[in-house]
């Protein structure tokens, strides 16, 4: 693989998107209001959460609010790249768009994973970390080398996850060719990932970790942010991301075999 | 000797295809138990296609045009049979095989919609490895060709469809191919842009020796673009060969419509022995095989005393309709 190419054209994708999205200002300014009121919306809810009980699942408000806030990026990262990438393939499978991707000498999961970004969702981005940020203090959580590198890889290992996932959904629109819901109920799953595993009961523990591992997503990460980490869970999230990672790639490759191409 | 770039044998393409009997009934047995049944799109077909060659793909809808199309640029994946384009099997997408093609759709696009053609261009530019320099100079010489200027700067989804097929061609030929998959790409041009479209792809093919693939339902791009035809019915090759050769074939007669200086040599001329479609008045159409036209109209000319005279090609559309909906031609 080229390197250097790939960050040409990187560089390309972002110049592109970014000057496509600019050209609606109003949506741009709408999304950035609907961003802020989200993350006051969820504030609020997991305050009245916190109300009766100083304690959920073990975790007090302030340490709740660090899932809040990696919740936040993920989602910022999610409405950056993964939707309006993710989303497209759908429409490129129904519409016979792929062909264009599929003939060009890139590869073409990096082109469908990348080629748009939403910048108001740089924004969302920004919030989580001012949140994180204020979460490290209001925790007098000790900033040193050894937590920045464990919290970046978790991090890392979360955002694999999520978009493998999500990329699996995608890929399965070349057998089934509408796969909305699919991502919708992956969505509304990903919610779940505001609150800590432990204030789930045990079956859904399972259920989240096992079948669905939105738990990996959120709280291991935001174990590691309050010193509760363990080594082996970390490290399985790494096994974990790493699979997922591996297994979108092959199932991509496997699944474009099956790729009919729309009739023109 | 010019070599072969395309080299198809026993070819051979299946799809699944599920059916819904009509009503709520037969939605709700569709949504439960869905019937599919495997059909045969393209059935063993073979043929080689030359360096610089241009041809032109015939068939009615669902004849197999752009499957064949598709399997020959990789998109699809074969049933049967073998394909090797420029040295490459298709459907692998070397990276060195996709810099040599390119597909071009009438009926899709790959521009941004929302930003000018030129973003584009540099996009793929930068896809294609080519530096800004080099992707500049291709710009302006295919700009050039396509007589493109001011509509490089403007939004695509503020151009017409005329100007916005340009600016795909430009898209697509950035990386110079020397190999184009044409899938009706004057498909919804009105005339002048569609003979513009021409003009261009025969110039390409001249500059470049570039191999065209080209399917379209339009004859006019056909007959002059295309010296080769290969007929598609019905999945199976129903003639591969010279365009002149086929209409020649298909209309062996020509219909000469005579104008005598009186009707006494129209009637000379009805009683001289040739076939005569129609006579009104001093006016008389015969009808003269292809292999001698020459030398009839010599007798005609010698012997009686003319006006005017008119040869009538029968239209193109209706020779070739007849190719469309016949399995085979044996010319």
């Amino acid at each position: 693989m080229n390197l250097r190419k790939y960050l040409k054209v990187y560089k390309k994708f972002l110049h592109t998107s970014l000057a496509s999205e600019l050209e609606y200002k109003t949506n741009i300014l709408v999304d950035l209001i609907t961003a802020i009121l989200s993350l006051v919306g969820s504030i609020f809810l997991l305050s009245i959460f916190f109300q009766n009980s100083g304690y959920i699942g073990g975790w007090k408000f302030e340490q709740a609010l660090i899932i809040q806030a990696i919740y936040t990026i993920l989602n910022g990262i999610t409405n950056t790249w993964f939707n309006p990438n993710l989303t497209e393939i759908v429409k490129h499978i129904r519409e016979g768009t792929l062909d264009f991707v599929l003939l060009k000498p890139i590869d073409s999961q990096f082109f469908i994973s990348l080629k748009k970004i939403n910048p108001s969702g740089f924004l969302e981005i920004m919030l989580g970390f001012l949140l994180l940020f204020f979460c490290i203090r209001i925790n007098q959580i000790n900033l040193n080398l050894s937590f920045l590198t464990l919290s970046l890889i978790t991090i890392s290992c979360s955002i694999c996850i999520l978009y493998s996932l999500w990329f699996f959904i995608s890929t399965t629109t070349i057998w089934f060719v509408k796969t909305w819901n699919a991502i919708e109920v992956l969505r509304s799953f990903l919610y779940i990932g505001r609150f800590p595993l432990s204030s789930f009961s045990f079956s859904l523990r399972i259920f989240f970790s096992v079948f669905i591992p939105i738990a990996f997503i959120t709280t291991i990460p935001s174990e590691v942010f309050l010193g509760l980490s363990v080594f082996w869970k970390i490290l399985l999230e790494i096994i974990v991301a790493t699979i997922f990672l591996i297994n979108s790639r092959k199932f991509w490759l496997f699944a474009l075999k099956f790729y009919s191409s729309a009739s023109s | 000797m010019v070599k072969n770039i395309i080299d198809v044998k026993n070819l051979s393409k299946s799809f699944d295809i599920s059916s819904k009997e009509p009503g709520l009934k037969g939605t709700i047995k569709h949504f439960f138990r869905r019937q599919t049944k495997s059909l045969k799109v393209i059935k063993d077909i073979s043929f080689e296609i030359k360096e610089g060659e241009i041809v032109g793909f015939l068939g009615a809808n669902g004849a197999g045009k752009t499957t064949i199309l598709k399997m020959l640029c990789g998109l699809i994946y074969p049933s049967e049979g073998s394909i090797l384009v420029s040295g490459y099997l298709p459907f692998r997408r070397k990276e060195n095989f996709l810099k040599n093609i390119t597909l071009i759709m009438g009926q899709k696009q790959q521009l941004i919609w929302d930003l000018p053609p030129i973003e584009s261009f540099y996009l793929n530019a930068s896809i294609y490895d080519l530096d800004k320099f080099e992707a500049k100079k291709r710009i302006k010489k295919l700009s050039e060709m396509l007589e493109i200027d001011e509509e490089l700067f403007i939004p695509v989804r503020k151009l017409s469809l005329g100007q916005r097929m340009k600016s795909e061609l430009l898209a697509a030929l950035i990386h110079q191919p020397n190999i184009l998959f044409l899938d009706e790409p004057t498909l919804g041009l009105d005339i002048n842009a569609q003979r513009n479209l021409r003009k261009f792809l025969q110039k390409y093919n001249k500059e470049t020796n570039a191999t065209i693939c080209l399917t379209s339902h339009y004859m006019k791009d056909i007959t002059s673009l295309c010296k080769r035809v290969i007929c598609v019915h019905e999945g199976e090759i129903s003639y591969d060969g010279k365009l002149d050769l086929l209409l020649k074939k298909l209309s062996p007669v020509k219909e000469i419509l005579i104008v005598c200086r009186s009707e006494e040599d129209a009637i000379k001329l009805e009683n001289s022995g040739f076939t005569v479609k129609n006579k009104i008045k001093n006016e008389i159409t015969i009808k003269i095989e292809n292999n001698s036209i020459t030398s009839s109209l010599k007798t005609i000319l010698n012997n009686f005393d003319i006006e005017d005279l008119f040869i009538n090609e029968p239209p193109i559309d209706e020779v070739i309709g007849k190719v469309l909906i016949k399995k085979d031609y044996d010319v």
